[in-house]
């Protein structure tokens, strides 16, 4: 997936000479994941920029360059160190066609690996899933695609987005999923999911990498005959509101499942939504799995697992909510 | 990178009209800062912040810098930078009453939230000195686009305790980007006096750590912050880099409209301050050199007057924000 996330940004740095990029390391060495890898030489150092480490300056500096008519693309190399720039995101990109009563906008992107995983050893600090901090504020708009070709055409919508968008790429993702990525333009809009099973009995609403174990989940079931839908939301803020109301009301089983620890998170939303607008389609309660309610994954493998949703657990749950 | 001390030699040879107009400027400020706050204490505009005291620093170095050519990234007290680069009193009098057509906001915002896009000058939001960085991108634009124009930033010295603050310094002085970050020390962070917010005994002495020139001027001195932005200005647009410019500014007021300085600041310190009033230094220096006579000044005086009193009846009567618009631009709609 790393792949497409560079190939998207090449393309459209190609296309429109507005869209820079700035970060920590993202330069020569191309991104701490190799994100940016080759970028720098094909565009140069104003393009491309090495940023002091500072995540305050990243974000706030890209902002004053959107409000100058560029496109900045600001890296932060782990979702969890974006709370130094909290400020410059929720107080500023967010607000600033709201509060100057759209004379000024902010076309900007904050791309930033987020996640974990028994496998990614990134422990409490290169590890969480923050989205959920995100998608409470207005002004944002909160995407995180689980395959390759949804990374190209969503960070494709992200550059050409009028609007600040906070772009989350789950790093077990990058090497672990191959995936058809389309040649030449791909646009997946901002705000839409996708049904990544089909299924008639539960549906199961996830993002990011829980897809993939979601998926994984729900074959397992299939094998039994219990058809699970599994529907990829993409994008967390806004929520296709549309579809899950319409999956929810048509199946009356739902499940949320996300990494993110539960209280306040984006399955609360989601189960809100589906309580307030199905509640007379629905078969049982509808649920919801996370991670436990601990600050974020331990370094241990022993540890870890614990928090870890994986595709066992997931499983379970389905299986809980099929009983109904 | 040297800490120049103090002020060069003021500059009369500005030519007499531009030195009565800068004169006027100063005037026009202030006498709309006190309609604003008589507005406020009338129980009319629920929130004054002002900016009396930093007339000559604001006017000085707005009067540096290229009408709607370059731009500026205020703070809430930079009234009069945003008037001489080109907003109106009726702009900030339709912002004081939360009116529907306030430029700055449309009433979304608080008072002296200053923002103009036909004019160069980026909206802020109330917390301190984020928008430091912004004129450090903006600067970074400018740069990658080659023109040679010039952002100006401002901020109090409490404001030089954050951290965007110092992380703009540094990004701006690395890339040499044509920013100028202006501090206007009035000596208080609200109540916070300057010796409880740095261990320095003037912002500029951290220019160096940096590795950019700080320059210390007289802030009631309009024509010494005028030469010192003059200066910056020019080596900004010439490619060499931001500079900081510290000037010391006498705040007059409380800090707004629900604060009481007589709380906090000795009675003597108080009685002194409208000695340094930059208003009365400007007019003495232009009468002794000819330039203004005390019927002259009573002239502008009457003039500015005249001005906000027209623009305060279209204020007035402006409708205000239907409900209905609560709800808009918070993304790009159609």
């Amino acid at each position: 997936m790393v792949e497409a996330v560079r190939t998207a940004l090449a393309e459209e740095m190609r296309r429109d000479d507005r869209i820079i990029v700035m970060g920590e390391d993202v330069g020569l060495k191309g991104g701490v994941f190799g994100a940016t890898q080759g970028l720098h030489q094909e565009f140069g150092d104003l393009r491309v920029i090495d940023s002091p480490l500072a995540e305050a300056s990243i974000v706030g500096v890209a902002i004053g360059a959107a409000l100058a008519g560029l496109r900045p693309v600001a890296e932060i190399q782990f979702q969890d160190f974006i709370p130094p720039a909290m400020d410059q995101i929720l107080s500023e990109a967010a607000k600033i066609r709201y509060r100057s009563n759209n004379d000024w906008s902010c076309p900007l992107v904050i791309r930033a690996p987020c996640g974990g995983g028994v496998h990614v050893h990134g422990a409490l600090y290169h590890s969480q899933s923050l989205e959920a901090l995100f998608a409470h504020v207005p002004g944002l708009k909160v995407v995180l695609p689980s395959t390759p070709g949804d990374a190209k055409g969503l960070l494709t919508a992200a550059l050409r987005d009028p609007d600040p968008v906070c772009f989350f790429e789950h790093k077990a993702l990058y090497r672990a999923f191959k995936g058809e990525v389309p040649a030449g333009e791909h646009v997946v809009p901002i705000g839409r999911a996708r049904v990544a099973r089909p299924g008639r009995d539960l549906v199961c609403f996830t993002y990011g990498a829980t897809v993939h174990e979601s998926l994984r989940a729900a074959e397992r079931l299939g094998l039994e005959g219990i058809e699970v839908e599994v529907v990829d939301l993409r994008t967390v803020r806004p929520l296709d509101r549309e579809c899950i109301v319409e999956t929810a009301r048509r199946i009356g089983k739902v499940l949320v499942a996300h990494e993110a620890n539960l209280a306040g998170g984006v399955g609360a939303e989601v189960a809100a939504i589906v309580a307030e607008e199905c509640f007379e389609s629905l078969d049982g309660p509808v649920m919801r799995l996370g991670g436990p309610e601990i600050p974020a994954i331990p370094f241990a493998e022993s540890l870890a697992e614990v928090y870890y949703l994986g595709a066992d657990r997931i499983e379970a749950g389905l299986r809980r909510l099929a009983a109904y | 990178m040297a800490v120049t001390e103090s002020a060069p030699p003021a500059a009369l040879d500005l030519g007499p009209d531009t030195l009565l107009e800068m004169y006027r400027a100063m005037v026009l400020g202030r006498l709309l800062d006190e309609r604003i706050i008589i507005l406020n204490r009338q129980g009319r505009a629920p929130f004054a912040i002002s900016g009396q005291g930093h007339e000559a620093t604001q006017v000085g170095v707005g009067y540096a810098l290229r009408r709607d050519y370059d731009w500026a990234v205020p703070y809430y007290r930079d009234l009069s930078l945003v008037l001489v680069m080109g907003m109106s009193p009726l702009d900030q009098l339709l912002a004081a009453l939360g009116k529907a057509g306030d430029p700055n906001s449309g009433g979304r915002q608080m008072p002296a939230h200053y923002s103009s896009r036909a004019h160069n000058i980026v909206t802020g939001g109330s917390p301190v000195a984020t928008q430091i960085l912004h004129a450090v991108g903006v600067g970074l634009a400018f740069r990658y686009r080659g023109e040679d124009r010039v952002v100006v930033t401002a901020c109090g010295e409490g404001g030089t305790s954050e951290g965007d603050w110092h992380e703009g310094l540094n990004w701006a002085a690395v890339h040499r980007l044509p920013v100028i970050f202006l501090v206007e020390n009035n000596g208080f962070a609200i109540s916070v006096p300057q010796a409880r917010q740095m261990a320095v005994a003037h912002v500029t002495d951290r220019a160096a750590g940096y590795g950019l020139p700080g320059v210390c001027v007289d802030g009631g001195d309009v024509l010494a912050v005028h030469q010192v932005a003059v200066e910056a200005v020019a080596r900004a647009r010439r490619g060499e880099g931001p500079t900081l410019i510290e000037a010391h500014c006498v705040r007059l007021q409380s800090h707004s409209s629900d604060d009481d300085q007589r709380r906090y600041r000795a009675p003597d310190d108080l009685r002194d301050l409208r000695s340094h009033d930059p208003l009365d230094r400007f007019r003495v220096d232009l009468e002794a050199a000819g330039i203004l006579s005390p019927e002259r000044a009573a002239a502008v005086r009457a003039d500015c007057l005249a001005e906000i009193d027209r623009a305060q009846q279209i204020a007035d009567e402006a409708p205000a924000p239907d409900p209905a618009t609560a709800l808009h631009h918070v993304h790009q709609e159609g």
